[in-house]
């Protein structure tokens, strides 16, 4: 798969190479799950999992409400025991040991910030536990309170600052002991979308800056794909994949994986040895280059006449001006600056290589060269992100391309989803950037358009 | 439209009436120059003076003030046991049936719990007196503090104790610095509430005193039987006052607690 190699593999941990350290045989994880299974009574959360995570992570458990995500965090921080199996933190197995004997600290979902507390004393509560010197304690807090930007509030209660800053407070306070792994349970959750943003960035920084491996879990990819350097996607008490956000996104491991993280269309069709049958279907483009914005401006551009006009010109107005012209002139091009050329990936007429997917009948089959050629004659689905897929009026030049029509758009500002139904009555989705103001949009609703993608766009995956 | 209609008046005047004219009677008449009852003389605080210096009286509301404050602070420490076993615990066979027992004894008629107490405390062999008195008013007293109590506990945020202990508290420490702080408006409230039940209680201390200890409720309920005296109206209006201050001090002070929690949750939502 083409794009699984985005970053460079490496067994260095030299700082200017990629941090990967799963990668490297020697390298020791700093948690280990071996054979962990929870259940809850007969429900069971987490299934014979084993996975290790390694130290300066940052890690995301990722997956719906009730995947076990939070199960596993709370086994972490010892507030659930594991039923079978062990957990092991630095090579110390934490059977029995209790949350305030662990080297663990946990930020949450709620903060549990005290509230008779103020803010600095939240931040305290925990070096006060350790029974360190109260300058020692002072002078770690000052620490934390700068690292977090909440000198200003420190004599505050929780009650008395804003939920982003009771989000650093929180931060702040699981960070002061400088656990060797924090936890954070939902951390971005109740913030509104543009401080979860600002926020996600923050917490990198911290990450890096502190060097203290994350744990983060969360229900929101976008989160995980942005602060983690490996995510683990949950279904059911197991892991379905882990790892790098681009790898999950790009190169996903099932359907599940693939429906989950981001948008997408997935086919299902039969795979068969890819024979040139795309040409029999191929009819030569009318427009030589994919350009259904100028071909729409075109007729835009062209004089509109009618009987009744043409009738006054020529009883009245042919004395005057001369005879009417059959063929009138066109209006000025518009700017070359405003023709944006449809962004069909890579178009190949006809690819020699890879699988044919035979998935409607009616419908020539869909070409992918990204996967194994002995996959011929199984059952697989095609996962095609959105974005990968070019929509336009004129039929494009590109290894697949199916036509259809526009059911829905969903405008998001900077880019819009076109929904086209197929004439089989399947919806393939297609995404594209805004870059010329709405008004001008030449595609919409129940227009007849083609969708085309290249033939490693989508992922292939087994069934 | 007007708040108060005539027939809204009419029928809040009456009620009124009803609950607080003989109190105001009583208070009225604590007042009363004259050594009769029933025929007002003029304004004096003689009985007053006359009560400070009768030995008896204050000998019982000491003994009453005694019994209060230690049955109300026991009770404090058991129902406030009770009460977060009960909402803690989670779900163990028998709750139910545990949480049901714990609430009984507020619908039990006094009669019955003292009845029954005086048989334990003959069956045990226990010298009745302040002690036994102590013992019983913690028994009734005990069931309202539980219920106070648990009411704010069921609203307390776990994570807050969990915090806690990841935080490096002993379960016991996550008790005393976090959520005794948090719940304290509640525990103090269900103190009080103990506390001025315990300085009402005429039946069941009757049942389980002995000859060395007599409450103050006794003592007016035994003095009355001979003859209402002035002395009588200016003590039960200091008791009068008493519990008042007690019952507005308790509601408060919960009051100011939810309103505090009402606050938190607003600030919250303003800001998530």
């Amino acid at each position: 798969m083409a794009e699984t190699a985005q970053k460079p593999k490496t067994k260095s941990t030299a700082p200017d190479q990629a941090f990967e350290p799963w990668e490297d045989p020697n390298a020791k994880p700093l948690i280990e799950f071996r054979g962990v299974t929870k259940r809850f009574g007969d429900f069971t959360a987490i299934d014979d999992l084993t996975q290790d995570i390694y130290e300066r992570e940052f890690f995301a458990l990722l997956g719906p409400s009730g995947c076990g995500k939070t199960t596993m965090m709370r086994m972490l921080a010892g507030f659930d025991m594991p039923t079978a199996g062990e957990i092991l933190i630095a090579g110390q197995d934490m059977a029995g040991i209790p949350p305030n004997k662990r080297p663990v600290n946990m930020m949450f979902q709620s903060y549990a910030l005290f509230p008779h507390l103020s803010i600095w004393d939240n931040i305290a509560f925990g070096l006060k536990r350790e029974g360190r010197g109260s300058d020692a304690i002072a002078e770690r807090v000052e620490e934390m309170l700068r690292l977090t930007r909440l000198e200003r509030f420190a004599r505050r209660k929780p009650h008395q600052i804003s939920g982003g800053q009771r989000q650093r407070v929180a931060l702040a306070r699981s960070l002061a002991k400088a656990p060797k792994l924090l936890l954070l349970d939902e951390p971005l959750g109740a913030l509104d979308k543009k401080l979860r943003q600002d926020t996600q960035f923050e917490l990198m920084d911290i990450q890096e800056k502190t060097g203290t491996t994350f744990v983060i879990v969360t229900h929101d990819q976008e989160e995980a794909m942005t602060v983690a350097s490996r995510v683990a996607v949950m279904d059911e008490g197991r892991i379905v994949q882990v790892a790098t956000p681009a790898v999950i996104y790009e190169a996903p491991a099932t359907t599940y994986v693939a429906d989950f993280i981001g948008d997408v269309t997935l086919i299902a069709g039969e795979a068969k040895a890819h024979e040139s049958v795309v040409e029999e279907v191929v009819p030569e483009p009318e427009v030589a280059a994919p350009e259904p914005l100028v071909a729409a401006a075109e007729g835009e551009r062209a004089p509109q006449p009618n009987a009744l006009g043409e009738w006054l010109h020529d009883r009245l107005l042919t004395r005057v001006l001369g005879p009417r012209k059959a063929a009138p002139k066109l209006l000025p091009a518009p700017e070359v600056a405003a023709v944006v050329e449809a962004p069909v990936a890579a178009p190949k007429a006809a690819p020699t290589e890879g699988l044919a997917i035979h998935w409607a009948a009616g419908q020539p089959p869909l070409v992918a060269a990204n996967a194994p050629p002995d996959w011929a004659g199984k059952r697989v689905t095609l996962a095609l992100r959105p974005e990968k897929v070019a929509i336009s009026k004129a039929r494009p030049e590109a290894a697949n391309a199916l036509q259809g029509k526009v059911i829905d758009i969903a405008y998001l500002g900077n880019i819009s989803t076109y929904h086209v139904e197929l004439a089989n009555g399947s919806m393939i989705k297609a995404q594209m950037a805004n870059t010329r103001r709405i008004s001008r949009r030449d595609i919409t609703w129940e227009d007849d358009v083609w969708v085309s993608f290249s033939d490693t766009a989508a992922a292939v995956l087994e069934e | 439209m007007r708040r108060f209609s005539w027939f809204n008046a009419t029928s809040l005047t009456l009620g009124f009436a009803f609950l607080y004219l003989p109190m105001v009677i009583l208070v009225i008449y604590s007042f009363n120059a004259s050594k009769l009852v029933t025929v007002w003389a003029g304004f004096s605080t003689r009985w007053y003076g006359e009560l400070i210096r009768n030995e008896e009286f204050l000998d019982a509301a000491w003994v009453t003030l005694k019994v209060a404050f230690f049955s109300s602070t026991l009770a404090t420490i058991l129902g406030t046991m009770a009460a977060y076993v009960l909402v803690r615990a989670g779900r163990f066979s028998g709750r139910t049936l545990f949480s049901g027992m714990i609430y009984a004894p507020l619908v039990m008629p006094e009669v019955i719990t003292g009845l029954s107490l005086l048989l334990l405390f003959i069956g045990i062999g226990l010298d009745r007196g302040v002690l036994t008195i102590v013992l019983a008013h913690t028994t009734f007293s005990m069931c309202y503090v539980s219920v106070v109590v648990s009411s704010r506990l069921t609203s307390f945020d776990r994570s807050l104790e969990e915090a806690a202990l990841d935080l490096g508290c002993s379960p016991f420490d996550a008790f005393r610095l976090v959520t005794l702080p948090i719940i304290a408006p509640a525990v103090i409230s269900g103190w009080l509430l103990a506390f001025t039940l315990s300085l009402d209680d005429l039946v069941i201390a009757s049942f389980t005193t002995g000859p060395s200890a007599t409450t103050l409720p006794i003592k007016i309920f035994s003095a009355v039987r001979l003859g209402v005296s002035p002395e009588i109206n200016a003590l039960s209006t200091i008791m009068i006052g008493i519990v008042t201050v007690g019952v507005i001090t308790a509601s408060l002070i919960s009051k100011r607690a939810a309103v505090a929690q009402a606050r938190d949750e607003q600030a919250a939502a303003r800001t998530t």
